[in-house]
């Protein structure tokens, strides 16, 4: 497991306790008033969850698991450790702007360094989408 | 593929049935019936119930061996996760629509068990396969040995 796939797995997994953490008190305030009202968490719940957990997973272990080329090269990782920074940046810009009521603008900021982090991954996974071996 | 994954991924397709069939009978319901009393429970189905339940699932079978004794970490720390995971999920399903239909107290506490054993379901999965995320090397089997407390084993000869 290369090093970049366990920066990206152990920021998933933070990612994926902190989500159920806000989910938990999120349905916790549904049933009893003593709840925190953490309703203004909602987009941090499901950003954390749906691209801080499960994208970066996914993102982490294709790294991992990918074919190499000849000699066993992962080619470059230069964008590669970008996408895991931009996507971690724009999740927590995207995520925590609504509830500390933000201007609009840095949501759109966070989601468009969640798109850079998407294509950047795009970038570096490409070449390596092939037969193994070859 | 070990006992518990194959039980993780059965009853994550269960999950994925139940949530799609979920979403069909939602617009068969009178237009009288919130919204909110169905639409919470079929997104958890679908991201609790069906994806994160297969990532735990693969995650225990295809991660890296943790060490020689335990090499998928504490089995019964898994086992547990599955079962806090999906009678929590299960919990919601049943609790969160009875509270959105009307003031229903058994709704509700249904809804805080819920929430806390799905709480606890993450934090098993997490502390599980923190140890798990290595990069194996022969230099390091001696070290992970010892992570989970595990008894080494004595020189033979």
């Amino acid at each position: 497991m290369p090093r970049l796939t366990r920066w990206g797995i152990r920021a998933a997994l933070i990612h994926l306790m902190l989500g159920f953490s806000l989910g938990g008190l999120i349905l916790c305030s549904k049933a009893t008033p003593a709840c925190p009202d953490v309703w203004p968490l909602l987009p941090l719940h499901r950003e954390l969850l749906m691209l801080g957990w499960t994208a970066q997973l996914a993102l982490a272990v294709a790294y991992w698991i990918l074919p190499r080329f000849p000699g066993g090269s992962r080619g470059r990782e230069v964008p590669a450790w970008g996408a895991l920074m931009l996507l971690n940046l724009g999740v927590w810009l995207a995520g925590a702007a609504p509830a500390l009521a933000a201007p609009r603008q840095v949501i759109v900021v966070g989601r468009t360094l969640e798109s850079l982090a998407a294509l950047a991954f795009a970038l570096h996974a490409w070449p390596r989408i092939r037969r193994f071996g070859m | 593929m070990p006992t518990l994954t194959r039980w993780y991924i059965k009853t994550s397709l269960a999950w994925f049935v139940a949530a799609l069939s979920l979403g069909v009978v939602s617009y068969l319901l009178p237009a009288s019936i919130p919204s909110s009393a169905l639409q919470p429970v079929y997104l958890h189905m679908l991201v609790v119930g069906w994806i994160t339940q297969l990532i735990f699932g693969v995650v225990y079978w295809m991660f890296p061996k943790a060490s020689l004794e335990r090499p998928r970490g504490s089995s019964t720390l898994a086992a547990a996760t599955f079962i806090l995971l999906n009678i929590g999920l299960a919990a919601r399903a049943v609790g969160e629509p009875m509270t959105a239909l009307g003031p229903a107290p058994i709704g509700r506490s249904l809804i805080l068990v819920s929430a806390g054993l799905q709480w606890l379901a993450g934090l098993g999965f997490v502390a599980n396969t923190w140890p798990r995320v290595i990069s194996p090397s022969p230099h390091s089997t001696e070290e992970r040995r010892t992570r989970f407390g595990a008894p080494r084993r004595r020189a033979q000869g």
